[in-house]
Parts: structure tokens; C-alpha cells; sequence
């Protein structure tokens, strides 16, 4: 059989009654021309590709691009996905704006970010794949393998808007290759429409010279609660996909993995947070909805109970903070989880714990702002507003996760710091990390992670429940139930035995030792080390999820010869020392954030009326150093490439 | 461990409870007012049922009435305006072995907190929840509350509130799940009492209102009813609170209330002439929201390690063999 792949004639009759028909399998359908014969297709090996499938939302893009990305993870690429979600919950079909799906970068070795433009990308309708093209997406001239039933449907105007676009995209050096996906899937499925993303699945299966036995299995695993005869069908697509590609398709990639030595944990940042409460020995979970922090609760919502602890959905998102001081005050440590408007609403309570020295983990999940903003998409915003929202003054301990492992991690760092020092942490991730995957070595858990008992024991007389240490602020909490340590606690100035007191020493003495747990705990963390040689042009410090992308960026930079190094901070507040000596060794100092800053290429924008991005702000205050910044807030994550030239622009200019 | 029976007997001795045991700090209330009524059944209350202090946390928010934790000596939790609530919930949530009040205002809970009130009546927690309401903001010197009269002239209200009042119990006899509901008045001690002590064995959500004299800002607003007992409405049954034969004497208008009895609650609760006293409405069955979430198994280290590694399992991919 000749392989006619991509001709470009419509079939002269829709044949959707078609049933599976093992030795058409193969059948010629429509397409472009090839670029070379099939026979001796070349595989090209690849470093790293980044691939996109994107569909209207409920067509499986989504499961595709992550399933994908599994097969290739347990075959010891290097992965990171990148959910592409609209904003709304049924968007109409065929909408520039409405498309949902995933980018995943693969590679040999590991990957830290989702990267810069997608190279190859499949679509199941032209107008989803417009979406990803105004935003930037794409890279130019990048492959495209698009749905071609359009071509041929009832409605004149979509098939007006079909044709007009592909042509339009060939034109400007896009690689189109059509395929009949549906029509192919109908030799195998009644309906087409379900199902055609495992199809996908098996074409990219072919493309990048995945494990079949290892895709099958993935299928296997994903239609697990299903019925045996669903898997088979399932499972027939994948094949038939994988058939179509390899008989069809002329080019064919492979992206050898490293071999991997341990075993590793696949997982979403947001459910990495959940098994790290978990492992943090955290009992008690208070929330309310918000997008994208939701999602920690729906994993935790599922396992939480069988280790004995709870979700609790409360009415709003300050009876959700007050419910986690509760159990916090009665001994079993509480997180609570949010996005930037819950965090805002958490304020006053969260002012409250850090008065009465109760110990609180609180997650924001930060999405763009302000008000309702971008609920979907991802954003730096909450920076400063975490280390200086709520009313007076309110010293608490701010923390950024910067991958998915670090998710995980935080919450046992978390938990501690909160329960040692007595106060609130408020742990920093974002929309970026909520929905990526990367994989990370599989924790050997520890019991030393783990929350104590709580502590029952009697209170000695004479002890007083705020016996501030002098030196570091800290002070033995009472739990009720330790029978003498009975006391009143309060929100309102109080003394040290925790009786309102409002006269001048009493305040300035409570204040000063809440202050000084900070101090305590800043004198414990390291400096944070620097990526690069410590000393050069230009350092750039970020900040949670950018991480991966600035390293990638500054790595580019230093193999051009740029004397370009990053810092990446892990504690905000306190931060650590050492880092004014860090700045210090460089020319230039630029912070990479995904929050809002001015241009100073704006014509009214000067020094002195500039505004700055979050971090930019607090290394100026504290290191009275010039501190510069490139921001971003296109609700998607930094890309290292943005990074490269953000880092160019520096260089060059003057000053 | 194990100790002897006369060691035991006479650690039990010891460990009667005065009544001063329960006495924190001297109230700062203003003399004349409600709130040291309220005060003084709760401390008998604790002294009657033999609370061990350490086991026992008063949560309020804040106003007058609010401070009240601080003259307690149990546990106390004097938080924000209007959350006292919630804080309760998560107190009580895995404490099942602590007893759990809750002192807020009418501003505190049919305010900032209606929220909270609304949803605690629904999840039902084991609390008793006394809500002192003087129909006006105490602490904040006089403004209106939601439960002001009409036309009262207050500061924030100079020509007189234009509202209707808001009526608490009536609004919590609308809650489905609503399992013990009553009201009490600060100038009949014993019923007072009578009522906190059935609120505290009642398992669940009890909420009482209390009508609490504010002489500071509403001198004289429940005259009509404390000058006159015949304008009182004593609810009596088995079920609730059974009428002192004593005070009967006086407030000679009875019901007999059965308050498994909604529909009666309702009518009851939706006149203030006469004004009731008693429970309204109790309801043994309505389960309790922690009992609901209880786990099926104790948060030990072994047990959130056999888990994890189950759950990794399933996130787990292995090198090639
Ligand atoms: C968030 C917040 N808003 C306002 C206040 C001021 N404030 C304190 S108590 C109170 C009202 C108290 O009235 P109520 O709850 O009826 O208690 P009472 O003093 O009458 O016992 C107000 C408005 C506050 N403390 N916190
Ligand atoms: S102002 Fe009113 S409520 Fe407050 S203490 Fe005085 S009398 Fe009591
Ligand atoms: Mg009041």
C-alpha cells in the first residue's frame, strides 16, 4: 500500500456510518503534501520537544497531553505540564477563547519549566488553535496537526472559517498536516467525538517513539474504573492512532531518556501539597472554594479521612481561618487554603493568630488580581500583601514554593515553623504549580515530619502562658486540657499572663517579643545559594514558580558568555542573611516576578514615580541596594526566552 | 495506671470544685447590668455539673458581653467580632473531650457573625451558645443592633431606627437543622439557670437567647416585661425546662410547650407579648456535624504512613527493570 498520506481531496461522501473495518485500517485520507517517503522514515533524535494539545473543552486534550506526558515520565523523560484552561466552565464550542488542553515539554533530562513556544501542536478545530496562536504560543513555522472534518461540514460557515484559516496559517509557514482524526476513529467507535483523544494519544505515541506497552498500560490505568470492553476500546484507538502516524505521518521524532535510578512520584502541584500535609502530620483542613486552591481539597477530600484527618468546608473563608485557629488553639495543627481574595477576607483572623501566638498554616494559591481578576491563571500578586496584609503589625513568616517537589516539602517546613514558633506561616504557590507535573523522587517518609501528640501534660504553677524568652520571643503555648494552664486567651493587647492590658509597656513589651520570633527564626536559615558565579553583570533574583525558568534563562545567557547569574529566595520573610553580600557582587540586579511593574519606557514613568515589582520593593528597602525588575502578568508562566531577552535589555542599557 | 480506691476517693475529694474555681478576673461590668447574671448561673452551672476547668473553653467574640471569658477560670478564647463561632467549630471539631461555650453579643451574632450563626445552627456542633442580647452595641457606646426596637434613638440611629428588629430565635427555628433552641431573661435567675443547665446536656447546637439589660444605654427597654410578670410566657414540659413550682407563683402565665413541637415554636417565638421563656424547640435526634466527621481511625504516625505510601504508590513510576 502506497501511503497517499495528506492529500488534500475531500472524501466525495461523509460516510459517518462507517464501522470498524480491519483492512481498510490503513486507508489514504486527506492531507498536504508529504515531505518525504514514508518507507525510510528518519527518526530524528531531539534534545527536547514541547508539544500542545489543545480541544474544546471536554474533548479529552486535557487527559491526552497528560497521559502523554506519564508514558514519557515512566520511560525516564524529563516532563513538565502545563494545563491550558479556559475560564469558563463550558465555554462554546470552536472559541478562540474556550480552548482546553496541556503543553508538555519533554526531554532527556529533567525539566524545571513549561519553556518557551510550542513546536508541534494538535488541534481539534481551528478556532482553539487560533487562541494559542494570538497568545504567543506557537513558535513560527511550528507543526500543526489539525482535525480536517471541518473541511467538509454542514454548516457553510464553518467551513468557510476553516479553510480560510489553514490556508491563512500556510501561508504564514505554518507545517499543516490535516487528518481525518474522527473519521478514522469512526472504523473503531460509534461516537467519534469520545475517544479521538486516545487516538491523539497514539499518533504522539508514534511521533516521539513512546512505549506502546507503556501507553497501554497508561490507558489502562486511566479507564481503571471502568469497564473491560471501555479499556479495549480505548486501548484500539491508541493502536489505530499509533498505525495511522506511523503509515502516514513522514517525520518521526525520539527524545532519548535518561535512565532513571529511583523511583519517582508524578503528581500536580496541588496534590503535592496535599500529601505533604499529610506527611506534615496536619489534622485538620479548613477551606472554601476558590480557584485554582480548590483542587488540594478535592485530593484531600478523598484521602484525608483515611489517615483520620478532615476537610472542612466552612461557609466562607473567614469562618474557614477562625475554624483552623480553633483546632490549632486545641492542639491539632490546621492549614487553611485559599486564593488571593480568601486570603484578603482571611486577614483580620490571621491578625488575630499572629496576636494570640496560635500556631497556622495558611496555602494561597495565588491567581491574577486584583478583585476576581484572571481565576484561572496564574500570577505573582500576593507578595507583599502575604508579608504586610492585615492591620498593625503583624510579623509573620512568608514562604514561596518554587516546584513541585517544593510543594510537598513546604508544608512539613511549614508546619513546624508554625507550631516551634507560635505564629503563622503563609506558604506562596500559584496557578503555574497548581496544575503542572514534574516528577520528583519518591519521599522516604519520616516520622519526624509529624506532628506531636498533643500535649496534655500539667501546667506547673507559676508558669504563665506568654513567658516570653527575651532573647528570641518565644513562649511555651497552653493547650486547654493541660489542667493549670488555665487562661483567657486574647485578640486584644495582653500581658504575660495573657490578661488584656492596654497600657503603654505592656504593648511595646508584646510587640517587641512577637517581633523577635522572627529575628529567632531568621538566625536558623541559610543563605540561599547562588546559581551561577557569585560574582558578574547582572544577578537575577526571583521568587516561587519562576524558578525553573529563570535558571534555564540565566544557563542560556551564561553559554552565550553572559556574566549572568540568579538567586532564588525560598524564605521571604524573614529572609535569610547574607544576601546584601549576594547583590552585592554584581553590576546590575534585577528581580524576575510574575506581578505588575512599570516601564520605564513608559513616557511618563520615571525613578520617582516608578512602581516597582513585589520583591524589587523589599530588596530596596532592606539592602539599600538598586534593585531593577522585569515583570510579567499575561496570567500564563514566565518563559525562560522572555527571561533571556528581559536579561539582554538589562545588559545593554546604560546605567 | 492504677491507684488505690481510698487514694482515688480522696483525689475525687480534692477535686471538688468550689464554685470559686470557676471566678477568673472581677467582671468589669457595669453595675445594674445582665451580663453578670448570665456570669453567675454559668459559674454555678459549672460548679453543679463539676466541669474540670481544663477541660472546659469559653469562645466569644467581642463586645460587653464578650469579655466574659475572662472571668471564667477555664480555658478562654477571646478572638475577633463576630467569629466566635467558627472558632468553637474548630475547637470542638477533634476535641470531642472539651466542653465548648460560646458567649457573643447580638451585634457579635446577628450582625458581623450571621453567617456563622446561620451555619453553626446547620452543622449542629456539641456547644452551648449564649447570646446576650441587649438590644443595642454595648462596647461600642450605643448604636442600634439588629435587635434594637423600632424607632429606637441611638447614636448611629438619632431619629430612631427605621427597621424592624431582627427576631434571633425566630430566624433560628427557620434553620432545618436547628436542634435546641431557647430564650431566657436575665431577671429570672432560676429559669435562666434552668434553661443554661438544659442547653449544656442537650447534645448538639444549643443556642439561647437571653434578653440582657444594658441599664448604661437602655434603661428601662424591658421594663414592660420585668415589671409585670404577667406579660411573661414560662414555657413547661418534661422535655425542656420544668417551671420552678416557686416561680410559678409569680409568673402565673404557663404553657405547656412540647418542644418537639416546631410549628408551636414558631407561633411561640414570633410574639414578644407575652414574652416566652423556655425551650422552644429541641430535637434529640439531629446529628452533630463532628460525629458526622468523625474518623474511623486515630491520626498516628503509623497509620498516615501506611497511607502515604499507598498513596505514593499510586503516583509512583519505577525505573525501567
Ligand atoms: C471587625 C470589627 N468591626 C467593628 C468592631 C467594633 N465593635 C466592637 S464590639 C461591637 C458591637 C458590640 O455589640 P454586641 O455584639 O451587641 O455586644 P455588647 O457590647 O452589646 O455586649 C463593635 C461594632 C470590631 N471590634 N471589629
Ligand atoms: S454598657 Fe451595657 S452591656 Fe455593656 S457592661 Fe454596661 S450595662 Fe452591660
Ligand atoms: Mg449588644
Amino acid at each position: 500500500m502506497t501511503p497517499q498520506a495528506l492529500k488534500k481531496e475531500k472524501p466525495a461522501v461523509r460516510q459517518p456510518q462507517e464501522r470498524p473495518q480491519k483492512s481498510g485500517k490503513r486507508s489514504p485520507s486527506g492531507g498536504k503534501p508529504q515531505r518525504g517517503s514514508l518507507k525510510e522514515k528518519p527518526v530524528q533524535e531531539l534534545r527536547e520537544h514541547i508539544v500542545e494539545v489543545i480541544s474544546d473543552s471536554g474533548e479529552g486534550a486535557q487527559r491526552c497531553g497528560q497521559s502523554m506526558a506519564s508514558i514519557a515520565a515512566r520511560m525516564g523523560n524529563g516532563i513538565w505540564t502545563v494545563e491550558i484552561i479556559p475560564a469558563e466552565i463550558q465555554p462554546p464550542a470552536r472559541s478562540i477563547a474556550g480552548g482546553s488542553g496541556n503543553r508538555v515539554r519533554l526531554a532527556s533530562d529533567r525539566v524545571t519549566n513549561g519553556g518557551d513556544e510550542a513546536e508541534l501542536v494538535v488541534a481539534f478545530n481551528e478556532q482553539v488553535l487560533l487562541g494559542r496562536i494570538h497568545a504567543h504560543e506557537l513558535s513560527p513555522g511550528c507543526t500543526i496537526l489539525i482535525e480536517n472534518k471541518w473541511r467538509d461540514d454542514d454548516d457553510a460557515e464553518i467551513v468557510a472559517a476553516y479553510t480560510r484559516t489553514i490556508g491563512e496559517l500556510e501561508e504564514s509557514g505554518y507545517d499543516i498536516q490535516e487528518i481525518p482524526m474522527e473519521r478514522e476513529c469512526l472504523k473503531y467507535v460509534a461516537d467519534p467525538k469520545r475517544g479521538k483523544n486516545m487516538f491523539v494519544l497514539g499518533m504522539l505515541c508514534s511521533i516521539y517513539s513512546l512505549d506502546m506497552q507503556i501507553a497501554r498500560e497508561q490507558v489502562a490505568f486511566i479507564f481503571a474504573k471502568k469497564d473491560q470492553n471501555i479499556i479495549d476500546n480505548n486501548i484500539q484507538l491508541l493502536e489505530a492512532g499509533f498505525d495511522w502516524a506511523e503509515a502516514n505521518l513522514t517525520f518521526k521524532y525520539c527524545i532519548p531518556p535518561s535512565p532513571m535510578t529511583e523511583p519517582q512520584i508524578v503528581v500536580n502541584g496541588n496534590v503535592s501539597l496535599g500529601l505533604g500535609i499529610m506527611a506534615s502530620g496536619m489534622e485538620v483542613c479548613a477551606m472554601y472554594p476558590i480557584t485554582p486552591a480548590t483542587s488540594v481539597s478535592h485530593y484531600l477530600s478523598e484521602v484525608f479521612e483515611t489517615v483520620g484527618g478532615v476537610v472542612h468546608q466552612a461557609e466562607d473563608e473567614i469562618a474557614a481561618c477562625a475554624f483552623a485557629i480553633g483546632a490549632s488553639y486545641a492542639g491539632k495543627c490546621a492549614v487553611t487554603i485559599t486564593s488571593g481574595p480568601g486570603l484578603a477576607l482571611k486577614q483580620e483572623t490571621i491578625g488575630l493568630a499572629v496576636m494570640a501566638e496560635i500556631p497556622l498554616v495558611v496555602v494561597d494559591v495565588q491567581r491574577g488580581g486584583p478583585s476576581t481578576g484572571l481565576p484561572t491563571k496564574t500570577e505573582q500578586g500576593d507578595l507583599l500583601f502575604a508579608c504586610f496584609g492585615g492591620h498593625g503589625d503583624n510579623p509573620k513568616v512568608v514562604m514561596a514554593v518554587s516546584d513541585i517537589e517544593d510543594c510537598f516539602y513546604s508544608m512539613i517546613t511549614a508546619r513546624k515553623i508554625a507550631e516551634t514558633f507560635n505564629t503563622v506561616v503563609v506558604v506562596l504557590t500559584d496557578a503555574s504549580l497548581a496544575s503542572a507535573q514534574q516528577p520528583f523522587p519518591r519521599p522516604v517518609i519520616s516520622e519526624d515530619w509529624m506532628a506531636p501528640p498533643v500535649d496534655q501534660s500539667e501546667i506547673s504553677a507559676g508558669l504563665v502562658p506568654y513567658d516570653w524568652d527575651h532573647r528570641t520571643g518565644l513562649a511555651r503555648r497552653f493547650i486547654p486540657g493541660q489542667p493549670g494552664g488555665m487562661h483567657c486567651l486574647t485578640g486584644l493587647a495582653h500581658d504575660r499572663k495573657s490578661c488584656v492590658a492596654y497600657d503603654s509597656d505592656t504593648n511595646q513589651d508584646g510587640m517587641q517579643h512577637r517581633s523577635l520570633k522572627l529575628a529567632a527564626l531568621q538566625k536558623t536559615l541559610k543563605t540561599p545559594p547562588v546559581f551561577g558565579d557569585s560574582e558578574g553583570d547582572l544577578l537575577i533574583v526571583s521568587w516561587g514558580s519562576t524558578k525553573g525558568a529563570v535558571e534555564e534563562a540565566v544557563t542560556r545567557l551564561q553559554d552565550d558568555g553572559h556574566k549572568v547569574s540568579s538567586l532564588h529566595l525560598r524564605f521571604i520573610q524573614p529572609m535569610p542573611s547574607g544576601i546584601k553580600d549576594v547583590l552585592k557582587g554584581f553590576k546590575h540586579v534585577m528581580t524576575v516576578e510574575g506581578n505588575w511593574s512599570d516601564n520605564l519606557d513608559h513616557e511618563i514613568i520615571d525613578e520617582e514615580n516608578r512602581r516597582y515589582s513585589e520583591l524589587a520593593w523589599l530588596l530596596r528597602a532592606r539592602f539599600l541596594v538598586d534593585v531593577d525588575c522585569w515583570t510579567e502578568v499575561r496570567g500564563r508562566p514566565i518563559k525562560p526566552g522572555s527571561v533571556v531577552r528581559a536579561a539582554h535589555q538589562r545588559l545593554q542599557r546604560k546605567e | 495506671m492504677s491507684m488505690p480506691i481510698a487514694e482515688c476517693a480522696l483525689r475525687l475529694l480534692e477535686e471538688e470544685h468550689p464554685i470559686d474555681d470557676y471566678k477568673g478576673r472581677v467582671p468589669r461590668w457595669c453595675t445594674g447590668c445582665g451580663d453578670n447574671a448570665i456570669l453567675a448561673a454559668v459559674q454555678r452551672l459549672c460548679r453543679d455539673e463539676q466541669l474540670a476547668p481544663e477541660k472546659t473553653v469559653f469562645v466569644s467574640g467581642i463586645g460587653c458581653s464578650s469579655r466574659f471569658p475572662h472571668y471564667m477560670n477555664t480555658y478562654g478564647f477571646h478572638g475577633l467580632h463576630g467569629r466566635a463561632m467558627p472558632v468553637a467549630q474548630g475547637i470542638k471539631m477533634r476535641r470531642p473531650d472539651l466542653h465548648v461555650f460560646v458567649v457573643t453579643g447580638d451585634g457579635d451574632c446577628c450582625s458581623i457573625g450571621t453567617a456563622h450563626w446561620i451555619h453553626a445552627l446547620r452543622y449542629n456542633m456539641n456547644m452551648t451558645v449564649l447570646m446576650h442580647d441587649n438590644g443595642i452595641y454595648g462596647l461600642t457606646k450605643n448604636q442600634a443592633s439588629p435587635t434594637s426596637p423600632q424607632g429606637l434613638k441611638s447614636k448611629t440611629t438619632p431619629s430612631g431606627t427605621l427597621l424592624e428588629p431582627i427576631n434571633p430565635v425566630s430566624v433560628s427555628l427557620g434553620i432545618r437543622n436547628a436542634s435546641f433552641v431557647a430564650q431566657a431573661v436575665d431577671w429570672i435567675p432560676d429559669m435562666l439557670y434552668d434553661i443554661i443547665e438544659a442547653a449544656f446536656h442537650h447534645k448538639g447546637f444549643s443556642f439561647v437567647r437571653i434578653l440582657q439589660r444594658c441599664p448604661e444605654f437602655l434603661p428601662g427597654r424591658f421594663d414592660e416585661w420585668v415589671k409585670d410578670p404577667s406579660r411573661m410566657l414560662l414555657l413547661n414540659h418534661d422535655d425542656g425546662v420544668k417551671v420552678r413550682p416557686e416561680l410559678g407563683k409569680v409568673y402565673q402565665n404557663l404553657e405547656q410547650h412540647d418542644p418537639s413541637d416546631r410549628n408551636r415554636a414558631r407561633e411561640i417565638a414570633s410574639t414578644y407579648h407575652p414574652m416566652p421563656v423556655g425551650v422552644l424547640y429541641r430535637n434529640q435526634e439531629m446529628p452533630c456535624y463532628e460525629d458526622l466527621r468523625k474518623p474511623d481511625r486515630l491520626y498516628t504516625p503509623d497509620v498516615i504512613k501506611s497511607v502515604l505510601e499507598k498513596e505514593f504508590d499510586q503516583f509512583t513510576i519505577h525505573p525501567a527493570a
